[in-house]
């Protein structure tokens, strides 16, 4: 028997080892092969009287990161295909039955009689470590970088190789749900104070460990399997489940908005199955899992949040021809806010900071900035004493422009102000080694036009951050006219190096998320305009999908800003290009009532010393009209919120400013929180298709004004059936 | 079709829902059977001729289950032919019971019935049955599950009720029931629960509080801010209905329904029947109707099956004289009173069961009962009993004096 990505041992003592070590991976993933073998050794270990029993333990540095994706994609390709020659039925059986596959291994493998004892190092999630749940054992090492769970949730998935069924059987139901919906990565002592595992070792008496357990005459029977067998919090229908269900059924809807189909399932099957025998619980959970796997929300979830993130990190989008820049030490000019928090994401990755502002006193103030971050975290367990000395450590603080000479990039985060701006470029160009890249951080300055500061324009690149920085996981990545390749690379490796998520947008008024972002806001002032209730616009733009309410979003960023932005597009583009209807409800906030958002505590909302904020009372009456919440229409609500945004990144992609449609989705999900389970905003409109979004433009421009009148691009792929990936990958195969 | 007169009805006095009420003692049987046997003596009837015995119930297992209503016709001495049958509506039961048994007198298919119910609150305990609606996420998810009082505290928000408004509310139903008490005017309906020695276990409904006022409503904490933080349920309330910024909590134990046990019977008839009986119709069943109402809100189906019932009858709102709306709590009957814009002089006059109590299946006989009472003391003519009802229902019945 040829084993390729395992090695089989027997001891003298009768106890065989398995060992998961993939040829040619760093880490271990389960594939059809995996299961192939996986599923022949177990026959050898149930059917070799000599085998007591068997332990599983990686080859590797981690126990393995789970089921591959791909192997996912590709049960659902196949099901397509089936279902074209032998039509639906047939092909939901072969899908059913092929995507349960894993669950019946690990069933056969949990009742084969014989004693399974997982030994587990490094990361082990997913499918691996619902692996490990049906072995009858589960000893982990006290690693620092052992991670167990089931992150499955975070694609739009669940686990659904008995995951939810063994879960819940190991701990409260409460408790387990709550595991089952967060897919955290545990630290070892957490999961075993959840009783997912059963003992902590030290890596390298794992293996002994796991034989001594066989040795010692430990069956391979499951708790559940034990007919004495009582669930931790008895059964569904009992006083107990009646504290536990109701709640669960609300906090689902409270923390999903109801749109987050795999977080129902989870509720679905752990409620079914607990009610059931392990097998036919199983069978419920696999009906469930076949049901998800094809379900849009998944498919939207995996491309953008898995595949995509993955290879936007991996510099999907970097001049190849270009060598990795090193960046020992990067230089901030303005150590306001944004720049201090850009020295403290860097320092975090190791970097060397240079911290510059006008006085000593300013750049301490930023430093300090980091000393407040990480005293946060030691609080919070996070980091140790000596983590935020070390940080500390690499930033300087200055107010001289010659401690930029040994600086291997330079970024500016000074006032957003064309002229404050310029002098710090020509400034910092003066005191910068010759070819060191320079990078702006402006969020509302061309780049195209900063770079005339700078001589050398191809080595002038825009880095936008969003923030707060230490949070927001995005970047934007600028290409102003001139810029060059070598500058486009060196940015890419800084944000790679400080380990957030870049996308490259061509140079445009708001970049790629700002353009939407406004978008959102507006509708939201639009819709208050037209006297549907402010609490109404909040909560139907979360319901939506949104993490913040656009009235929320717009105190947080100011509503000063919010009409300096209109007034400076007024100027450039002309009176037509702003909403009067807006113009107005800003007007009467900021210069009639002086309210700038929270800043000064009086925005849409009062922010109050104590206790949450409330809608200001006075926004009664700025609303002329008032609508009826029971006349207006929810559904189209959440899309008008969802499509001024999509609109917004359809007419970026067709500008060209955004040339990826993997960069938009990654892009509007990372940096604005775009209603994660629709994948982003290109893919919400490929997931309704074309065509339905052109009309349903059409029937909102024609009841709420031309603002959601669709592109000539977007009329065009509705009539050829297009889709934005579609036409992506075309021109990426063309290319 | 066949008219279905009212010829008499009785209830068992409503004991505190508790270990310490004087009816906690008493079976689920024991309850019903009371109701049924002073049902059959004080009207001498021949037993022989009910053709069926409807009763509602709203937790019906344990000593509940299984088909209460055969068992307690045995116990009450109906004699072997007649059968019973157990009907849950949740809140509504006991309404639904009478017009059940309205129905089968109006299809012409039965001469005689008895409608009713019986609820045990202190013994079997509120929820005690189960069910897929609270529980099973394939219900509980798009029905916007709530507890009950935290939909009333959201038809409170909504509709603007303020605490002062719930709370003025609850202290007019306990002075209407103490006034009412203090007239005699429940005394013919009320039988005494006695023991086998014949002794009085409880003669007076023992759950009203006469003295409540503004002050001593005002000591009560909201019941359900709690749970609803904590259980998720303010964001259910939210999503149901956006429009709203914040849920205000109003409802307390001194303004929702109080928890007691009782049971509840009306004996039902055509004409013929009746007469062949020697008995006198007080009432005739004019119309009933049932609804579904919007789950979240869940208590608004009182104004929903108002509308249908009306429309049904051919009547106008103006055309009735009396109303009986079920006070679960405050804020439904201050609803009902502002969506018709109803003067709340023609509504609960002798109080409701935020004064007297709501024993779940048995609510809705006890309501028509108190409607005939009053109707005929008035001397006004027709009446308009409702209830809201659990995952959003709503039931009514017409009634109009003979």
């Amino acid at each position: 028997m040829e084993l390729v990505n395992f090695r089989f041992d027997l001891d003298t003592d009768g106890i065989a080892t398995l060992t998961w070590d993939m040829p040619g991976r760093s880490m271990n993933v389960i594939t059809e092969q995996v299961m192939d073998e996986l599923e022949r050794m177990l026959e050898r270990v149930a059917s070799d009287a000599a085998i007591k029993g068997c332990v599983i333990i990686s080859g590797k540095d981690s126990f393995s990161g789970g089921a591959d994706l791909g192997m996912l994609e590709a049960s659902s390709r196949r099901y397509a295909e089936m279902a074209a020659l032998q039509g639906e039925d047939i092909a939901m059986q072969a899908f059913f039955d092929g995507t349960r596959r894993l669950t019946l291994l690990y069933r056969r493998l949990e009742t084969s009689g014989k004693p399974w004892v997982a030994a587990i190092d490094g990361t082990c999630l997913g499918g691996a470590f619902e692996l490990s749940l049906a072995c009858h054992y589960r000893i982990v090492s006290d690693n620092a970088k052992t991670r167990v769970g089931l992150p499955e949730i975070k694609v739009g998935l669940f686990p659904g190789a008995g995951g939810t069924q063994r879960v819940a059987r190991l701990m409260p139901t409460g408790d387990a749900l709550q595991m089952l919906f967060k897919g955290e990565q545990l630290r070892v002592q957490a999961a075993k104070a959840m009783n997912l595992i059963h003992e902590i070792a030290p890596k390298d008496e794992l293996l002994a460990r796991a034989k001594a357990w066989i040795a010692a005459g430990n069956k391979g029977i499951a708790p559940w399997d034990d007919p004495k067998f009582k669930a931790p919090s008895g059964r569904v229908f009992s006083p107990a489940g009646m504290m536990v269900w109701p709640a669960a059924n609300a906090i689902y809807r409270r923390e999903t908005m109801d749109n987050y189909p795999a977080a129902k399932a989870i509720l679905h099957a752990v409620y079914e199955g607990l009610q059931l025998p392990m097998d036919l619980a199983l069978r419920v959970e696999s009906r469930w899992f076949a049901h998800i796997l094809r379900s849009k929300e998944a498919r939207a979830m995996i491309r953008s949040l898995f595949v995509s993130m993955g290879e936007l990190n991996k510099g999907a989008r970097r001049p190849q021809a270009e060598p990795v820049a090193k960046i020992g030490k990067v230089g901030i000019i303005g150590a306001g806010f944004m720049g201090a928090s850009i020295g403290y994401v860097a320092a975090l990755n190791n970097i060397d900071v240079v911290l510059i502002d006008r006085n000593m006193e300013a750049a301490e103030k930023g430093k300090a900035h980091s000393h407040k971050l990480m005293s946060g975290q030691i609080a919070k367990g996070r980091a140790k004493t000596a983590d935020r000395d070390a940080l500390l450590a690499r930033i300087l603080p200055g107010d001289d422009y010659a401690l930029l000479a040994d600086c291997d990039l330079v970024i500016e985060a000074v006032f957003e102000d064309r002229n404050v701006k310029a002098q710090t470029i020509q400034k910092a160009e003066a005191a910068m080694k010759p070819g060191v890249i320079f990078a702006s951080n402006t969020s509302t300055l061309p780049i195209t036009s900063l770079a005339k500061n700078f001589s050398r324009q191809e080595d002038f690149v825009g880095i936008h951050f969003f923030s707060p920085v230490e949070r927001m996981m995005l970047v934007e990545v600028i290409k102003g006219r001139n810029t060059g390749d070598r500058a486009l690379a060196t940015a890419l490796d800084f944000v790679r190096a400080i380990k957030k998520t870049p996308i490259v947008v061509n140079d445009s008024r708001g970049f790629y998320a700002n353009r939407c972002v406004l978008n959102y806001v507006r509708e939201g002032h639009l819709m208050f305009a037209e006297g549907v209730p402010p609490a109404m616009i909040e909560n139907v733009a979360r319901m939506a999908g949104m993490p913040v309410g656009p009235l929320s979003l717009n105190d947080e960023v100011a509503l000063d800003l919010a009409w300096k932005i209109l007034q400076a597009t007024k100027a450039d583009l002309g009176a037509d290009a702003v909403d009067p209807a807006q113009e107005q409800l800003l007007d009467a906030l900021v210069n009639r009532h002086g309210r700038l958002g929270r800043k000064n505590g009086k925005g849409f909302y009062d922010y109050p010393e104590k206790g949450q904020k409330r809608l200001w009372e006075g926004l009664a009456d700025l609303q002329l009209n008032k609508v009826d919440p029971d006349s207006l229409d929810i559904e189209e609500m959440k899309q008008r919120f969802l499509v001024t945004q999509a609109i917004e990144a359809a007419r970026t992609f067709e500008e060209g400013v955004v040339i990826d449609p993997r960069e938009a989705d990654v892009g509007s999900i990372l940096g604005f929180g775009f209603a994660p389970f629709t994948g982003g905003t290109l893919s919400y409109i490929d997931g309704m298709g074309a065509a339905e979004f052109v009309l349903l433009c059409e029937r909102l421009t024609r009841k709420f004004g031309p603002r959601f009148t669709p592109g000539e691009e977007l009329i065009g792929m509705a009539k050829a059936g297009e889709t934005f990936y579609g036409r992506f990958m075309q021109k990426k195969d063309a290319a | 079709m066949a008219d279905a007169f009212i010829y008499d009805h009785v209830r068992t006095p409503r004991g505190r829902g508790k270990p310490d009420g004087s009816l906690h003692e008493v079976s689920t049987l024991g309850l019903a059977t009371t109701a049924l046997k002073a049902l059959r003596l004080r009207n001498h009837l021949d037993t022989d001729i009910v053709d069926d015995v409807v009763l509602g119930c709203v937790d019906p297992v344990g000593e509940a289950g299984g088909d209460i209503a055969r068992a307690a016709a045995l116990t009450a001495g109906y004699g072997d032919k007649v059968p019973g049958v157990q009907i849950n509506r949740f809140c509504a039961s006991g309404l639904d019971a009478v017009n059940f048994a309205a129905a089968q007198i109006m299809s012409g298919q039965h001469d005689m019935a008895i409608g009713g119910g019986v609820e045990s609150m202190s013994r079997v305990g509120i929820g005690a049955s189960g069910g897929a609606w609270p529980v099973d996420p394939a219900i509980a998810i798009p029905s916007y599950f709530m507890p009950q009082g935290i939909s009333a505290d959201l038809i409170a928000t909504k509709y603007g009720f303020s605490r002062h408004d719930v709370d003025a509310y609850a202290v007019e139903s306990q002075k209407r029931a103490a006034a009412a008490w203090e007239a005699g005017r429940f005394n013919n309906a009320v039988m005494p629960v006695k023991d086998i020695n014949g002794l009085t276990i409880l003669a007076r409904d023992e759950h009203m509080r006469p003295g409540t006022d503004m002050q001593s409503l005002a000591a009560l904490k909201a019941s359900f801010v709690t749970m609803a933080e904590q259980g998720g349920f303010n964001a259910v309330a939210l999503q149901a209905h956006p429009e709203i910024e914040r849920l205000e909590h109003v409802h307390h134990a001194g303004n929702s329904s109080g928890i007691v046990d009782g049971a509840a019977a009306v004996l039902i008839g055509n004409a013929q029947a009746g007469k062949a009986a020697g008995l006198k119709p007080r009432a005739r069943i004019r119309a009933f109707a049932n609804i579904g109402s919007e789950p979240a809100m869940m208590l608004t189906g009182p104004v929903d099956v108002t509308r249908k019932v009306l429309k049904r009858a051919g009547m106008n709102m103006s055309d009735i004289d009396l109303f009986e709306v079920n006070e679960a709590f405050a804020a439904v009957v201050l609803r009902y009173l502002q969506a018709f814009d109803l003067d709340a002089a023609k509504v609960n006059v002798n109080g409701g069961a935020i004064a007297l109590g709501h024993p779940l299946g048995a609510t809705g006989a006890m309501l028509l009962g108190t409607a005939v009472d009053e109707l005929e003391r008035s001397g006004k003519s027709t009446a308009l009993v409702t209830l809201c009802i659990g995952a959003g229902m709503g039931t009514a019945t017409i009634i109009e004096r003979v």
